[in-house]
């Protein structure tokens, strides 16, 4: 397929702003509510990517991963652990047995400034491991200058050495500044072989944001329209709350409708939010709110 | 590839009602005070999305206009036309702030009365009502400023008769200029959608206004004609439809009253190649179905440029797809009740129309509520300048699409109507945008938007669309001898 990434379709970020409101403002209420969190947290990758991280602290996520809250009845787990490369086999092992597949960020994550050399043996590494899933950066600065053939090329290769993981490609759009740059970001990203696009590392500012992520999901909602072919989108830092993640929902669900409304193709990348989750779902279970002592910090 | 069936739908989220306060009949508010019409007739008024009857209002005859004239005139002469320009503000100030404080319950009254969804009637209705009377009080103390080296007077009593798309909205466009200028009113609100009008006149009251400065009328077109032959009015302001705005015209002719008027539209909205198409799709949607296309400066002739033609018709037919259409006072509506009975048969006449013209008709697969009047967002595909529903107010939920080719045949076919109220323009370039607005013949143009409104901006049309301005600086010249 023939693309020219020069000329990438253009986003008016006022209007997108103008339809975040308007997303914002549905109201959700009862079964729409409970099915809609139980959903988002079926879709977080829970995360941990610390320089501090430890042995302990992966096995940990790993079992939260798998056993929410006992007390609360008819939860879902969450659809993945995110962790660094060095820790993929102690995850893959921990989660042995369960559906909670194991992500590992590669690339020379977070900042993408190392050789194709060692990306490639990085992502290898990682799946060698065991990882079913592959977040990578780009290289924002080759991007930045243009150079999109570049990043297209690297994105293209690490695919490869992904082999059958899936790669989800980190646009870090916190370094991208503007929503043009995002779209072509996208496009490049979603053309030379990403199976997810995500928006953050979690380690810049701002991280996801739902005009951000509108216009990957545009992004996406095109290539489908002339593909027939899906790709999946994760939003990642920044969403903390139960009502971010289903105004999230309501944008996915009202741009790309209910076939992507699984964490086949949608996933947040998050750590607070499932305690929030499992906190408003307890609510609706119980009628009254937990002490936050009640829930696991892990 | 898993393909998934989550089916997500939303759960009714109704705005609450019990708190609104209506009583069972309204009278005629003239001279202060709720008052026995001398026609001793009433007549129902409906919610559209029910069909069930809200209350009664009152309609008010020859005698009842010459009464309330009569107390306009008497409130211009005796205390209007002598209080400080300052103190006018104040009354003005305070009746935006009133508007503020009681805007939940006016925004409920008006999507039951009027249908349109409870989204729109709370975040815009309302807000904007209130807004235009904050404007206003602010000029009331200013008009030597805003006219330098004139010395700008009032006119007298001012009829203003206004429609029933946007109630309190539209009597605060015309009320506000109307006492800040100095003038006192009579206002008739559509026999349609009284009552936030008359909740207006009760608000009034609670004001402390002197009594007759704001006088409120309800009754139907021949209430609107005595009020417009009263010798005793000085100003005539008008919204409504082009054919009765001509009737306007020709009576009051011979006469030195001052007339404006805001007529019917059929704006082109004109979408380049270059265009954010995503957001350009967003801004068509926005454009006709904003309050069920009851709008007169809605975009209802959409013209695309041919090499994205079939990229915006194939996403527009998606996102009309999500509209929720049905309860307009359920949080989640988009679409809500057609206004009237009249109105939706006037719609469904055109829809039949469109087909038998031989374009071709394009429908989501919402199901309509059983009850109520309702219409489906239409789209017609394939259709050419000379179709009747390309020329004439629909004055609905219903879009026309037509491609073009060049900017000329695009600036042509936009002008080709005898409307000029409004159009709107899609480029991601700002020449292109500068290069059409000189050229487009109609009174408000939105680049890269549709349909917002702020009581900073004037309003008004070209051509068959009317005369005269309402908002802004410029809104204040119609009260106004200079």
């Amino acid at each position: 397929m023939q693309f020219d990434f020069r000329n990438t379709p253009v986003t008016d970020q006022v209007a997108v702003e103008e339809r975040i409101a308007r997303f914002n403002s549905r109201s959700l209420k009862k079964h729409t509510k409970v099915n809609g969190l139980k959903l988002a947290l079926n879709m977080i990758d829970l995360t941990t990517l610390e320089g501090k991280d430890t042995e302990g602290k992966v096995k940990q996520m790993c079992y939260k991963a798998m056993h929410l809250n006992e007390n609360i009845h008819d939860l879902p787990t969450v659809a993945a652990v995110c962790v660094y490369p060095n820790f993929v086999k102690i995850a893959k092992t921990a989660l042995n047995g369960s559906e909670v597949k194991v992500a590992s960020v590669s690339t020379a994550f977070p900042s993408g400034n190392s050789t194709r050399k060692i990306k490639i043996d990085d992502t290898k590494f990682a799946v060698d491991n065991g990882a079913d899933e592959i977040d990578m950066v780009i290289s924002r600065g080759e991007f930045l200058k243009g150079n999109y053939n570049f990043v297209f090329d690297e994105i293209a290769i690490i695919k490869e050495a992904c082999g059958n993981a899936r790669l989800k490609v980190i646009l870090e759009t916190g370094e991208l500044s503007t929503l043009d740059n995002v779209r072509k970001a996208s496009d490049i990203a979603i053309y030379a072989g990403a199976d997810f696009i995500k928006t953050s590392t979690g380690k810049i500012q701002p991280a996801a944001t739902m005009p951000v992520t509108h216009v990957m999901l545009q992004a996406i909602k095109d290539y489908y329209l002339k593909t027939g072919i899906m790709i999946g989108m994760k939003p990642a830092g920044g969403i903390g709350t139960a009502k971010s993640a289903l105004q999230y929902l309501v944008m996915l669900y009202e741009t790309l409708g209910s076939n992507w409304m699984s964490n086949h193709w949608f996933r947040f990348g998050a750590s607070s939010l499932a305690n929030d989750i499992i906190l408003q779902l307890a609510k609706e279970q119980q009628g009254v709110y937990y002490s936050k002592d009640y829930i696991s910090v892990d | 590839m898993s393909s998934n069936n989550f089916i997500w739908d939303y759960a009714p989220a109704p705005e609450a009602k019990d708190h609104i306060k209506l009583k069972k009949q309204y009278d005629l508010f003239i001279d202060g005070k709720f008052t026995a019409p001398k026609s001793k007739k009433y007549f129902k008024t409906i919610n559209p999305a029910s069909e069930s009857v809200i209350a009664e209002v009152a309609e008010a005859n020859n005698a009842d206009v010459n009464t309330a004239v009569a107390a306009a005139k008497k409130a211009y002469d005796k205390y209007w036309k002598k209080i400080n320009a300052s103190e006018r503000a104040k009354y003005i100030f305070r009746i935006a702030r009133v508007i503020q404080e009681r805007s939940r319950e006016l925004a409920v009254i008006e999507s039951l009365n009027g249908g349109k969804p409870i989204r729109e009637s709370r975040d815009f209705d309302i807000p904007t009502a209130a807004n235009h009377f904050f404007y206003y009080a602010g000029w009331a103390d200013k008009l030597k400023y805003a006219f330098p080296n004139k010395q700008p007077q009032a006119l007298g009593v001012a009829a203003q008769i206004i429609p029933w798309n946007f109630p309190l909205l539209m009597a605060a466009w015309k009320i506000a200029p109307a006492l800040a200028t100095g003038n006192t009113v009579v206002l008739k609100p559509a026999e349609s959608t009284p009552l936030t009008a008359l909740k207006l006149a009760e608000i009034i009251q609670d004001c402390d206004l002197p009594p007759g400065v704001v006088n409120i009328i309800t009754g139907f077109g021949t209430t609107g004609a005595a009020m417009v032959q009263h010798n005793d009015v000085k100003k005539i302001a008008f919204t409504g439809s082009t054919d009765v705005g001509k009737i306007i015209q020709k009576s009051i002719a011979g006469t030195n009253k001052k007339l404006t008027l805001e007529l019917g539209g059929k704006a082109a909205n004109i979408v380049f190649a270059d265009a954010a198409i995503d957001q350009a799709v967003e801004g068509i949607v926005n454009g006709i179905f904003f309050n069920q296309g009851h709008v007169c400066c809605a975009g209802s002739r959409l013209f695309v440029q041919e090499s994205v033609a079939n990229e915006v018709i194939t996403k527009l037919k998606a996102r009309i797809e999500t509209l929720i259409v049905g309860d307009p006072l359920d949080k989640n509506t988009d679409i809500g009740a057609i206004n009237s009975k009249e109105q939706l048969e006037k719609i469904n006449y055109y829809i039949q129309l469109g087909t038998s013209e031989g374009a071709e008709i394009y429908q989501p697969s919402c199901k309509l509520p059983n009850k109520g009047y309702f219409c489906k967002p239409t789209l017609f595909l394939h259709t050419s300048q000379s179709h009747r529903i390309v020329q004439e107010e629909i004055f609905g939920p219903v879009l026309t699409i037509q491609t073009f080719r060049t900017i000329e045949e695009v600036i042509e076919k936009a002008n080709n109507i005898p409307y000029g109220l409004s159009a709107g323009v899609w480029t991601d370039k700002g020449s292109k945008i500068f290069n059409l607005t000189s050229k487009l013949r109609a009174g408000v143009i939105w680049a890269n938007t549709y349909n917002k409104f702020d009581p900073t901006s004037p309003f008004g049309g070209y051509k068959e669309s009317g005369f005269g301005r309402e908002g802004g600086l410029h809104g204040l010249l119609p009260y106004l001898n200079i």
